[in-house]
């Protein structure tokens, strides 16, 4: 046959790629299960990272995970448990926080860890480039951060991928998202010179002012629905919020406009 | 040492014809993944997996492939075989999967593959295709192991994430190199292993 003629290339790469499609498609079938696996396991590491927990090498991410995460449950967005049998361990973030407020299933963990009760929530929002996430842990006075960790799909190696390096994210602890009048203020993520009066901040990435704006308004726009949750756990505790009470606090900010007003003036800062 | 005619594909890509230092290809990921041994050594196994199969293959097609599209062909048995390493490292070692993120799939575009495809797998049978591809993989690997050793052991005062420099030094003052984490670093250290190799060998000195 006449290997130069159009036919025979044409049916030559056909076949070639049949017959590569059917190796990959088998490939990616036979190792999906223990890919999914490994994904799991990568994002409890995640959640016990917040709760400054870090598995030794070789140690099981699993184990530790079942041994620290004593519960975890869906809340809404006035603060009360949702019944729902999904596991709130398989709840999709993104798909989650493209919903309304009041719509939204928001995951919490409770972590047993040597000083106490930690509350762990996610966060997720964008970046320069793609998405990033984070855990929150909080105390159990639902205001002071006892640890934060955050990720990132693809932001700049040396500049936005910074967020994931312990040095931006140990700032986080002590850090209260509450204003002493109760109001949610959340985390400012401010360039250094910077220091905005009334709210808690940290030091931006330097030549990350974009992904650090992204972490800003994550922690603000992912934060913010728990508000009624935290005031809740709050009121259990009786610590601070006394002004603030439980049902100001939601209210004036469940709308999406409130959001993004909060939020316009946020970046000028950086 | 004499080397019967058959095994030069394998021993020459080592240090006469070394792909890296003496070719100078495939620098951009010597630079990209050489800042811990771990990621190194796993890049150096894939790459040598990906490189000894894709000659075969093509060796075995050979004959077959019309030439109008051979770049094509060899582009998509590459491919294929990076995904299939790619899927295989996720479901086997996920941390080193995402330190080497994009790297593994760049392994597509290492000039090193497409170049022993199309200059030796095209024109010889599978078994010295097999050999070279091994020889070549490696001869790549070994520069990115040396490079990654030094840069791990002054950077991180590690070798294969284990604290090797004691914990008397760092309190007597020294300090690990920072700078040797960053990719300069790794193109320095790749110029004084090319130097110290050619002025060993005289004979790859130009006149």
């Amino acid at each position: 046959m006449n290997r130069n003629s159009n036919t025979y290339t044409i049916i030559y790469s056909i076949v070639l790629v049949a017959v590569v499609g059917v190796a990959l498609s088998v490939v990616y079938q036979a190792l999906r299960p223990k890919q999914l696996e490994n994904i799991a396991n990568d994002t409890k590491k995640q959640i016990l990272m917040s709760a400054r927990l870090s598995p030794e090498k070789g140690e099981s991410v699993s184990a530790l995970f079942d041994h620290h995460i004593v519960s975890s449950y869906l809340v809404d967005a006035s603060g009360n448990r949702v019944d729902n049998t999904e596991n709130p361990f398989d709840i999709n973030i993104a798909i989650e926080f493209k919903k309304p407020v009041d719509e939204r299933l928001l995951p919490v963990f409770e972590c047993s860890t040597d000083n106490g009760l930690k509350y762990i929530v996610p966060v997720y929002g964008a970046g320069l480039w793609g998405p990033i996430w984070g855990y929150i842990a909080f105390d159990n006075n639902g205001n002071t951060i006892y640890g934060a960790y955050f990720s990132h799909e693809g932001e700049t190696p040396g500049l936005g991928a910074e967020i994931e390096k312990p040095t931006f994210q140990n700032q986080f602890e002590g850090k209260d998202i509450f204003a002493s009048n109760g109001e949610f203020t959340s985390i400012a993520v401010v360039k250094t010179g910077k220091e905005p009066q009334g709210k808690a901040w940290v030091h931006a990435v330097s030549g990350g002012t974009i992904t650090s704006q992204g972490v800003q308004k994550m922690l603000y726009d992912s934060l913010e629905p728990y508000t009624a949750f935290f005031s809740n756990l709050a009121d259990g505790e009786s610590v601070v919020l006394k002004e603030g009470g439980n049902d100001e606090i939601p209210e004036g900010f469940t709308g999406e406009e409130d959001t993004s007003e909060g939020l316009q003036l946020q970046p000028q800062e950086l | 040492m004499k080397i019967s005619k058959s095994w030069l594909p394998l021993v020459n890509p080592l240090s006469k014809d070394n792909p890296v230092i003496v070719q100078v290809l495939g620098i951009c990921s010597a630079l990209a993944v050489t800042a811990k041994l771990e990621p190194a050594v796993v890049m150096t196994i894939s790459v040598t997996a990906v490189l000894a199969l894709a000659n075969v293959i093509i060796s075995l097609i050979r004959n077959t492939i019309p030439n109008s599209i051979r770049i094509i062909v060899q582009l998509v048995v590459v491919a294929a075989l990076v995904v299939i390493v790619d899927q295989v490292l996720k479901a086997w070692n996920y941390e080193v999967s995402k330190a080497l993120s994009v790297f593994i799939g760049l392994i597509i575009t290492n000039c090193i593959i497409m170049g022993r495809l199309e200059a030796f797998a095209m024109s010889n049978r599978p078994w010295p295709a097999f050999l070279d591809g091994v020889g070549n993989a490696l001869g790549y690997g070994i520069i990115l192991i040396i490079v990654a050793f030094i840069r791990e052991l002054f950077g991180s005062g590690s070798i294969f994430g284990y604290q090797v420099i004691p914990q008397w030094w760092y309190d007597a003052g020294y300090q690990n190199n920072g700078m040797m984490i960053l990719p300069p670093m790794a193109l320095i250290t790749v110029a004084c292993i090319i130097w110290v190799h050619r002025a060993k060998n005289k004979d790859l000195q130009e006149k």
